[in-house]
């Protein structure tokens, strides 16, 4: 203790920073994507949109000096990432799924071409919350340096698992993602609630992009995301577009990143590709347990174009 | 008609253009206007590798009569011969630098093949006699800096701990983070490097990971063998710690936490190939070179570096750019699970070839290749 180490207490510290540090991004494209997949419709395109995010934020932030106000315009550019998705879906025999392959490759492209000349400066941060103050560790206070991003996703997720139950906007999305004619019968255009579902996921989507840029890893390059939208949107079904099971899920992930890393530097070395890969094979063993040939996922939404 | 207008509009201006150059008197270095390929993995302004060949690359832009074409981005796979074939095609280069470890074989080797009239130079690779000939591979010894930044590190660290956030157990890594390693304990014989391999050249949050993980760990000075060194740099400040740079000069990220820094130094060496081209000379094969022949630098010391630390690193640096060399691999080496690997009395000198094939790590060193 002495040398200021920690020892094995490094591995569970660890996964628990990382489970607060690297679950935001999750968090918010995962339950972004429940909203929208909820309404009966799935945006693939959402690593685009994080990636576009990251992108959009740190731009605005390095402009203004103000990130918060980065967060907005990423939240701003997912919104109409969003709704220009939906926009096509909108369109009589337009496969959803297709459309978000192409919008996942459009944002992270445009995000490229215009983030080329951000990849230098170093834009202002978004501040932590000092939540290790009561510790003598410093690794603890590492370890509990929170964001408030971080903290809004972790209300945000029994807020909506609280309001798709008991609101009327909650019933609306259910009613356009199980029945699109009981929502037609009731007079409510599916099309324009499906857009909003899709908007309102692409604003949650952006923000978890601007956490990337702006917290954590904190800076804007190409390699940032790497395919965290991607299996944000597949952490989606195996929690069963339900949004507490999305935190979960998401937090699961984040420690699962730490895991390999922090393996090593207590000398654990071997198979370190295997623990890196860790959260692949957590989700492919989950797809595989949880799959069936002979029903459809429970808690599926009925209009979702791969379960009709 | 829209397209005779435009090719009209365009000879005008081509016409204007070759005036204005004989009015000014320009003498190209080359008789016709020559291009230079350039291929690289990842994005140009990477504060690292990538960002290291373009900054050669931007150097021979200023040299007149030579034209630069680049591509960013490309792939390690058959994605690079037809960005070779496109360049040599479309553009008309003559001379082609893929920069990226992978594009060596087969790729470039095949492409050497198809168009014997043309140069190309890779970065990294290992060149022997079975490979077309106008084909060539360079590289610096960075090792040399490396050490350098680990003479450095050994005296700035409290703790005596060191971290390294490498890319992949490759020998150019492993040899980057033992001279390291070796340079610490020149300085402190206590110390150790503890080594975390994230799995690929470009994993930001593994590298923001594997950083913290290290600082966890008591570790408080670190530096890195990844394409990008960015995110480690931001991160390791940002928890207090120091760090040493890689590929380019990082200290802007971090004035106050950063040492030094093993940098490229293509920006020297890329004029020279062309000159040796456009003298008619041919650029051996096989091309080496470390701090002495100007293929690696060091970066300025920051100022958290002692005097006692800054005096031993140059006189060590002294010994590099002196016509006897200097060897950081001597006879005698014992790799971190006790077995000798290199022979007593062997002193293997920087242009030994079996160095490129390491596969250990030294004593010193906390870690495993696989």
């Amino acid at each position: 203790m002495a040398d200021g180490s920690i020892g094995l207490w490094t591995v569970p510290l660890a996964v628990l920073g990382g489970a607060i540090r690297v679950s935001t991004p999750f968090l918010f494209v995962s339950l972004g994507e429940c909203i929208t997949e909820r309404s009966g419709r799935i945006n693939l395109g959402l690593e685009g949109t994080l990636v576009m995010g990251a992108m959009s934020a740190y731009g605005i932030s390095y402009l203004t000096g103000s990130p918060w106000l980065g967060v907005l315009a990423a939240g701003i550019t997912g919104a109409l990432l969003g709704a220009l998705h939906a926009g096509i879906c909108s369109l009589p025999r337009v496969n959803d799924i297709a459309v978000g392959i192409a919008l996942m490759l459009f944002g992270t492209g445009l995000a490229f071409y215009l983030g080329k000349p951000l990849i230098e400066p170093t834009a202002p941060r978004l501040p932590a919350i000092d939540f290790g103050w009561w510790s003598d560790i410093p690794q603890v206070r590492a370890a509990l340096r929170v964001n408030v991003l971080f903290l809004i996703g972790v209300a945000l997720a029994p807020i909506l698992y609280w309001a798709f139950r008991t609101t009327r906007w909650g019933l609306l999305i259910r009613t356009a993602g199980e029945s699109s004619d009981a929502a037609r019968a009731m007079g409510h255009s599916v099309l324009l609630i499906r857009l909003r579902a899709t908007m309102v996921g692409g604003f949650l989507a952006g923000i978890g992009g601007s956490f990337l840029s702006l917290f954590y890893p904190g800076s804007w390059n190409e390699g940032l995301s790497s395919g965290q939208g991607i299996t944000a949107v597949a952490l989606v079904i195996f929690a069963r577009w339900d949004p507490l099971l999305c935190l979960w899920a998401s937090l699961a992930f984040g420690g699962a990143a730490a895991l390999g890393p922090a393996l090593q530097s207590v000398g654990v070395t071997s198979g370190y590709h295997l623990f890196n890969a860790a959260p692949y094979i957590l989700t492919l063993a989950i797809m595989i347990i949880t799959c069936s040939p002979k029903r459809t996922l429970t808690g599926a939404p009925a209009e979702l174009s791969i379960t009709r | 008609m829209e397209f005779g207008r435009i090719s009209r509009r365009h000879l005008l201006q081509g016409g204007a253009a070759v005036t204005l150059g004989a009015a000014t008197g320009i003498r190209p270095v080359f008789a016709a206007e020559t291009t230079i390929g350039f291929i690289y993995v990842g994005s140009r302004d990477d504060y690292g590798y990538n960002q290291a060949h373009a900054q050669g690359a931007a150097a021979l832009k200023k040299i007149p009569g030579l034209k630069v074409v680049e591509e960013e981005k490309v792939p390690e796979t058959d994605a690079v011969e037809k960005t070779i074939e496109s360049m040599i095609n479309l553009d008309g280069a003559t001379l082609l630098f893929p920069t990226s470890f992978g594009y060596y074989n087969p790729h470039m080797v095949k492409m050497a093949n198809k168009f014997p009239k043309l140069h190309f130079e890779h970065c990294g690779g290992l060149w022997s006699d079975k490979d077309p000939k106008n084909a060539g591979s360079y590289f610096g010894y960075i090792d040399e800096a490396q050490y350098i930044s680990g003479i450095v590190a050994g005296y700035s660290s409290k703790s005596g701990k060191l971290g390294f956030v490498a890319a992949k157990p490759i020998p150019q890594v492993l040899r980057n983070i033992n001279a390291f390693a070796l340079g610490a304990r020149l300085a402190n014989p206590k110390a150790t490097t503890q080594v975390i391999f994230t799995g690929d050249w470009s994993m930001p949050v593994k590298e923001a990971e594997a950083t913290n993980s290290l600082i966890d760990q008591g570790v408080d000075v670190l530096t890195c063998h990844v394409d990008g060194p960015k995110t480690m740099v931001e991160n390791a400040a940002r928890r207090g710690a120091m760090v040493c740079g890689y590929h380019v000069n990082q200290s802007p990220l971090a004035p106050k936490a950063y040492l030094t820094g093993a940098e490229w130094n293509w920006e020297a060496l890329y004029p020279k190939f062309v000159k040796m081209i456009a003298a008619g000379e041919s650029i051996p094969n096989f091309y080496r070179g470390g701090l002495k022949e100007e293929i690696v630098k060091t970066s300025p010391y920051g100022e958290a570096v002692s005097a006692e630390a800054r005096k031993h690193a140059d006189d060590v640096k002294a010994k590099f750019l002196s016509g006897d060399g200097y060897a950081i691999f001597k006879g005698g080496l014992v790799d971190n699970k006790g077995k000798t690997v290199i022979a007593a009395g062997t002193d293997r000198g920087q242009k030994d070839p079996e160095l490129e094939k390491m596969d250990y790590l030294v004593e010193g060193v906390v870690g495993a290749t696989s």
